[in-house]
């Protein structure tokens, strides 16, 4: 009875989605440990600007692992409902943030003064990025387009298009409260991009809790047509998960662009896109859509970040780092297979077994 | 001759089916897009030496989207064919430079990189059922991370046998062209344009002839009908990754040939330059839908179209992202349509074939 009792709560941890990326944490929080306690070491020190701020490992990791936990936010919607992936956000950032220092330099690429409030030019970019969101999710819903195939367009165009927004100059703002969002909020010591990812969740946590959204989602991510039958517009719920990505995507280009004042167009959000679904991946949500567990994908976009961060620590070479990302990688996928967990549980079944075959 | 009209009885009034469809636009398109530039922009388009250059340069290309559209074909996807051609361009560098120095086995070298990402990644695909986007996502993170740890620095090869390889053209006569002195110049190619076409040749005939090339378009168009027909659908799909990592391998070897040297950031986004090309030759993602014929024609238009804005005088270097991308959209928006279109008038024209009575 105890064994049984035991391996049914063994079975309902190991169902819970949000125990794949926990457990990565735990392992490389573990590995930090062994190899380097002061990983967790937090201090606070004063910034160039004089005000005391947080800082550490950690604390890089939170600040830094911030836009990538944004974007699998949308990411998320955008997987679930349409069972395919978007691969144009980074040029999406690009376009969003070039927009908004369009907007707030004017014509002028190195004025003294912003020449539009901060939260207009954001505005203008969160609108921007939306029609963009619009523009891919019309062809995924409407043209029936494989999501990877639509956004492949925008993929290809996002960057160049960026460039020409600023006819190919690069603007900077000069202004030092644009570049709070990207840094410290003067007088708060918790970096804040992280703030920003903390309010970007719970609004959409409160969003799914309160309304039918994540329901729709999920329901036409799961059966399209049974979703049509039962009242539901699935191509319009998909269209709305590509306008909301592109929502993420002007926030964390806020932060992008406001971390350095500036932007560099083939630079600013490389490969993002490609971390973004792996945040998904690793939050154990089925990438051909249907259910989907938010907070586990946002935990996710930590965990990619506290292995970045690992990684840079022990000296790796910035561009040799996808080569440790993809053993990791592949070892979570494999791990957590249809196939290879069957195996397992039959496995630790059999163990289970074998014990209270023992004892009896 | 004699089944001739047996071919004819078959099908009469029998219209084009997706794949013939599909492909005819994409050659029309070329067509008129090649003409149009003969008469429009003259001067090089008239020389056939502009057109087997921009075959020169891009053999590699139409060998690597070979890979892709029978990858395509079968209903996956592997992004990490521009990493492996890094890689191995990278590896045979190595090895001339500083290792023994033998083309042969470097060409071995490569071959072998590609059949094993090529294993390793259809085993996890067709095996453990892992989604193909992420296995091949990480092939490509662990084969960019791998080239910059073989090596860092770009360099050339020197190695002597190897550069009389990569000197060697191919004269064909009758295509040279004189200048305005009367000098005769012979038109060349390059070998890996041989290698390209005859790659092209053989998997136009292995999956037009061949019971493994009718079940790759059997496995991508159903697989639940596939696996009815009694095909193994696991070693269909394994089978089609192999032989897209195994012309991942040669593809990087005739870019090898053509660059003759090593560096990280080569081949970079040649995987997606790969997939517009599939798109464009009317490979759909969704599987079961392609032709190697159109691909080729996909690779061509795609460099031709780059080469015609460059001549237009769109030099600024955002015009070829636009246009690609303005491309591929028009392209696959033509696709849906199209292919939306046919599937209505085949179900009505099911529909009146069923007489009322049921099945007779």
């Amino acid at each position: 009875m105890q064994n049984n009792k035991m391996a049914g709560i063994w079975q309902q941890i190991s169902r819970n989605q949000i125990l794949i990326p926990i457990a990565a944490l735990l392992l490389l929080a573990l590995f930090n440990l062994i190899a380097d306690p002061s990983f967790f070491r937090i201090t606070l020190k004063d910034n160039a600007n004089g005000d005391p701020v947080l800082s550490g490992q950690l604390i890089s990791i939170i600040d830094s692992g911030s836009e990538l936990a944004i974007l699998a936010i949308g990411m998320t919607l955008v997987t679930a409902a349409s069972g395919g992936q978007d691969i144009s956000v980074g040029a999406a950032i690009a376009i969003s943030g070039s927009v908004l220092l369009r907007v707030l330099c004017g014509s002028d690429s190195r004025s003294e003064e912003m020449q539009a409030p901060i939260i207009v030019a954001f505005v203008i970019a969160c609108i921007v990025s939306m029609l963009f969101g619009a523009f891919n999710g019309a062809l995924v819903a409407y043209f029936k387009i494989q999501p990877m195939v639509a956004t492949l367009i925008l993929f290809t165009a996002g960057r160049s298009v960026a460039a020409w927004i600023n006819n190919n100059e690069l603007p900077i703002v000069k202004d030092p409260s644009f570049s709070y969002y990207g840094n410290y909020i003067p007088g708060i010591p918790i970096p804040a991009p992280f703030l920003i990812a903390i309010v970007c969740f719970v609004v959409t946590w409160l969003v799914l809790k309160f309304t039918t959204l994540g329901l729709y989602v999920q329901s036409v991510g799961i059966n399209e047509k049974t979703s049509r039958l039962n009242g539901l517009n699935p191509e319009l719920i998909k269209l709305l998960t590509y306008v909301l990505l592109g929502l993420c995507v002007a926030v964390a280009a806020l932060i992008k662009v406001s971390r350095i004042s500036t932007i560099n167009y083939s630079v600013i959000a490389k490969d993002i896109e490609m971390d973004a679904i792996l945040a998904v991946a690793l939050g154990g949500n089925a990438l051909s859509g249907g259910k989907f567990n938010m907070a586990a994908s946002v935990l996710g976009a930590y965990v990619i970040q506290f292995l970045t961060t690992t990684l840079y620590k022990f000296e790796v070479n910035a561009a040799a780092l996808p080569a440790y990302k993809a053993v990791v990688v592949i070892l979570l996928v494999v791990m957590s297979a249809p196939t290879v967990r069957e195996k397992l549980s039959a496995l630790v079944k059999k163990i289970n077994g074998g014990a209270s075959a023992e004892k009896t | 001759m004699m089944n001739l009209p047996n071919v004819l009885r078959r099908d009469p009034g029998k219209r084009m089916t997706d794949t013939n469809l599909l492909t005819t636009i994409t050659i029309a398109v070329f067509l008129v897009m090649y003409i149009a530039s003969i008469l429009i922009l003259g001067e090089g388009f008239r020389k056939p030496q502009q057109m087997l250059n921009l075959i020169s340069t891009n053999a590699y290309l139409i060998i690597l989207s070979c890979g892709m559209s029978l990858v395509m074909i079968t209903g996956g996807i592997d992004i990490s064919v521009g990493g492996v051609t890094a890689l191995v361009a990278m590896c045979c560098a190595v090895y001339l430079d500083q290792g023994g120095g033998n083309v042969f086995v470097s060409m071995l070298i490569a071959v072998g990189i590609g059949l094993a990402f090529g294993v390793v990644q259809g085993y996890l695909i067709a095996y453990l059922n892992v989604q193909p986007f992420i296995v091949t996502l990480a092939g490509m993170f662990f084969a960019r991370g791998m080239t910059t740890i073989v090596h860092t620095n770009p360099f050339n090869v020197e190695n002597e046998s190897f550069v009389a390889l990569k000197d060697f053209r191919i004269v064909l006569p009758l295509l040279g062209s004189y200048t305005r002195k009367g000098k005769y110049i012979p038109a060349t190619i390059e070998i890996g344009v041989i290698v390209a076409l005859l790659i092209v040749i053989v998997l136009f005939c292995v999956l037009k002839w061949t019971k493994l090339g009718r079940n790759f378009y059997a496995v991508g168009g159903n697989k639940q009908s596939a696996l009815m027909l009694g095909i193994n659908v696991k070693r269909t799909t394994f089978a089609s990754y192999v032989i897209c990592g195994l012309l991942a391998g040669i593809g990087g070897y005739v870019y090898f040939m053509h660059v003759g040297s090593g560096s990280p950031s080569h081949a970079m986004g040649a995987e997606m330059n790969a997939i517009a090309a599939s798109i464009i030759g009317g490979t759909m993602l969704t599987g079961g839908v392609g032709n190697i014929i159109g691909t080729l024609f996909g690779v061509l238009s795609l460099e031709l179209i780059k080469n015609i804005v460059a001549s237009v005088g769109l030099d600024q270097a955002w015009w070829t992202g636009i246009t690609i991308a303005a491309m591929l959209c028009i392209f696959l928006v033509v696709q849906s349509v199209i292919i939306a279109r046919r599937k209505k008038a085949n179900a009505s024209a099911a529909a009146e074939k069923v007489p009322k009575g049921g099945v007779t």
